[in-house]
């Protein structure tokens, strides 16, 4: 009889430990939310989207020039990353289906998605900015677009393949070329499953911020000339928040603010089209 | 594949499209070595691949750089937020998959993947402005106090509290790759076969003893894959480990100290690299991390799809 009760007490120590991990990991999520909230909060003026930057250590500006400059980045970004990603994940799960190219390419992809970013970073800097001569908006574009690719290419191709074979078939019978299947019934198909491929991929880059250290690096003025320096939310944020102003570090938080809220919306939102279109998974 | 391809030109074109497009990802990874290694050649030649790895030497004044001390930082922090996030997510993937309730299940999962999608530099900030002052406040010096006085085990506790220090930044590391080890656990737990399982209850086994007997060894290739994965995405974080590592290129034996990462070192200096020797250098650490976070990963891609064919075949 001890013998099941010592069993159990184990069972019920060990589950506990369990339940407590899963609410250590809810713990941090909400103190990291509730501190960006109430210090972005507390910062957040309506200055801050229509001002430039004061100088430093001067009181008030805002960080317009940065609002804008992280919008034509990861505009121009998800302009050259998503027709890539998608074209190339259409080619891995239509004409290479099965094809052990597709295979590699598909493995290759995963990896680079886990690539530290930073490397992206130092790559681009030395095709984009060194020949050039000085840091420019397009080469923080183009790392951006790096990251997004294989991201865009992965769920390309795993939602071209949730799509039945015999939708294929019947249009087949109907003489379609490959071409015209694809664009006009596989894509149809799998729309709402690659649009939330490529939210969540924008949602992925428009938080990073090491790749655009030495790529858009940064710029206190307002610039929409993207062959220049131009300034991102989150390279600011690196900035203000190792700068010595207390003015800096609030403007941080309430770009952190904005920032991070963008992106959760964007993955609940994404996550809610997948949920709706598939059920579920 | 259907035959009728390649009669249509507008089919061919493409697909010649489509696969330019695809090729685009094996275009970039051979980029990505190639520059790279171009561009360290003269670091390369300066000081050898072998002396560069082993130098502790990290001085722009003398233009004489090492990559140990990065290596070091690197090594310690990604080691020591394993041994602590690993633990953690597998209780949650446990708590998730078998414990909790129908109706917190989905609320928790879904919390866990927010934590993931949180920016890096969120964690950093945060944990230079909140989390590093509550750690030189409060718990390091009550580590100090406690595990500090053991003999031996003392050396990792010495110094003064700071917060910006390697187990600052191990922490931050670990709250940040807990939840992509936890998921990757979670799948590989589900993959076990209900049948199994509930032959083990009917023997009389207690839910403990499922987990422990029946589902962790059925899916340990899954969650080993997962941690080998988070392994790889630790070595690589930049901006989580920016705010709090300090950049101070030592090997030191005090985990209260401050120390560089090579993403850290890359993100603080590269922009500051004044001669070609500092920046070949620079690019040098992005190879030999590029390097090894590539095999890492392919190891981890390795053993989860070994996993996954384990359950389809």
């Amino acid at each position: 009889m001890t013998r099941v009760r010592l069993r159990k007490i184990e069972s019920f120590i060990a589950l506990s430990l369990c339940s407590l991990a899963a609410f250590a990991g809810i713990f941090w999520l909400f103190f990291i939310l509730g501190d960006v909230i109430v210090h972005g909060a507390s910062a957040l003026r309506l200055e801050l989207f229509t001002n430039d930057p004061a100088p430093p250590g001067i009181e008030g500006g805002g960080l317009r020039n940065a609002f804008v400059g992280q919008l034509l980045i990861t505009f121009f970004a998800t302009i050259i990353g998503v027709p890539l990603g998608v074209l190339g994940g259409t080619f891995l799960a239509e004409y290479a289906r099965g094809k052990r190219i597709a295979k590699l390419i598909s493995i290759l992809s995963d990896i680079m998605v886990s690539v530290p970013s930073i490397v992206v970073g130092t790559f681009v800097y030395a095709v984009l900015v060194k020949p050039v001569g000085h840091f420019n908006g397009w080469a923080g574009a183009v790392a951006l677009a790096i990251i997004m690719i294989p991201v865009v290419l992965r769920t390309t191709e795993d939602m071209l393949r949730l799509v039945p074979w015999t939708l294929r078939e019947a249009a087949f019978a109907l003489g379609a070329p490959y071409y015209r299947v694809i664009t006009q019934v596989v894509y149809r198909g799998a729309a709402a499953g690659i649009f939330t491929g490529v939210l969540l991929s924008i949602a992925r880059v428009a938080g990073e911020t090491a790749p655009l250290l030495f790529t858009s690096f940064n710029n206190s003025f307002f610039s929409i000339n993207m062959n220049e320096p131009i300034s991102s939310l989150t390279a600011t944020i690196f900035q203000y928040a190792m700068g010595p102003y207390d003015d800096w570090h609030s403007q941080a938080w309430a770009a952190s603010l904005v920032i991070t809220l963008f992106i959760l919306l964007v993955t609940i939102l994404g996550r809610m089209i997948i949920k709706m279109r598939y059920g579920g998974k | 594949m259907p035959v009728s391809l390649k009669k249509n030109p507008v089919d061919l074109a493409f697909l010649v499209i489509t696969a330019t497009a695809s090729l685009s990802v094996l275009v970039l990874i051979l980029g990505i070595v190639f520059v790279l290694f171009s561009e360290s050649a003269l670091s390369i030649k300066e000081f050898g691949i072998l002396r560069f790895i082993f130098s502790t030497d990290w001085n722009p004044v003398i233009e004489s750089y090492g990559a140990a001390t990065s290596l070091f930082g690197t090594a310690v922090t990604t080691l020591l937020s394993l041994v602590l996030a690993i633990p953690v997510a597998i209780g949650i993937a446990i708590f998730v998959t078998e414990i909790a309730p129908g109706f917190l299940k989905g609320p928790i999962g879904v919390a866990i993947e927010l934590l993931a999608a949180i920016p890096s530099i969120i964690y950093g900030m945060w944990g230079l402005f909140t989390l590093a002052p509550i750690m030189a406040d409060y718990i390091e010096p009550a580590l100090q106090d406690t595990v500090g006085r053991i003999p031996f085990v003392g050396i990792l506790f010495e110094g003064t509290p700071m917060g910006i220090d390697l187990l600052t930044a191990s922490l931050i590391l670990s709250i940040m790759i807990t939840p992509f080890t936890a998921s990757i656990s979670r799948d590989a737990f589900n993959l076990t076969p209900a049948i199994v399982k509930e032959s083990a209850y009917a023997l009389g086994a207690t839910k403990w003893e499922v987990m422990k007997n029946i589902v962790i060894p059925y899916s340990k290739l899954g969650v080993f894959g997962g941690a080998v994965l988070s392994l790889g995405r630790a070595l690589g974080e930049t901006m989580a480990v920016a705010f709090v590592l300090g950049n101070n290129h030592q090997i030191t034996s005090s985990l209260l100290d401050a120390a560089a990462t090579i993403t850290v070192t890359l993100a603080n200096e590269f922009t500051e690299a004044d001669t070609d020797l500092y920046l070949s250098a620079l690019f040098n650490l992005a190879l030999i991390l590029f390097v090894m976070s590539f095999a890492i990963l392919a190891v981890a891609k390795f053993f989860l799809l070994r996993a996954e064919r384990k359950f389809t075949r």
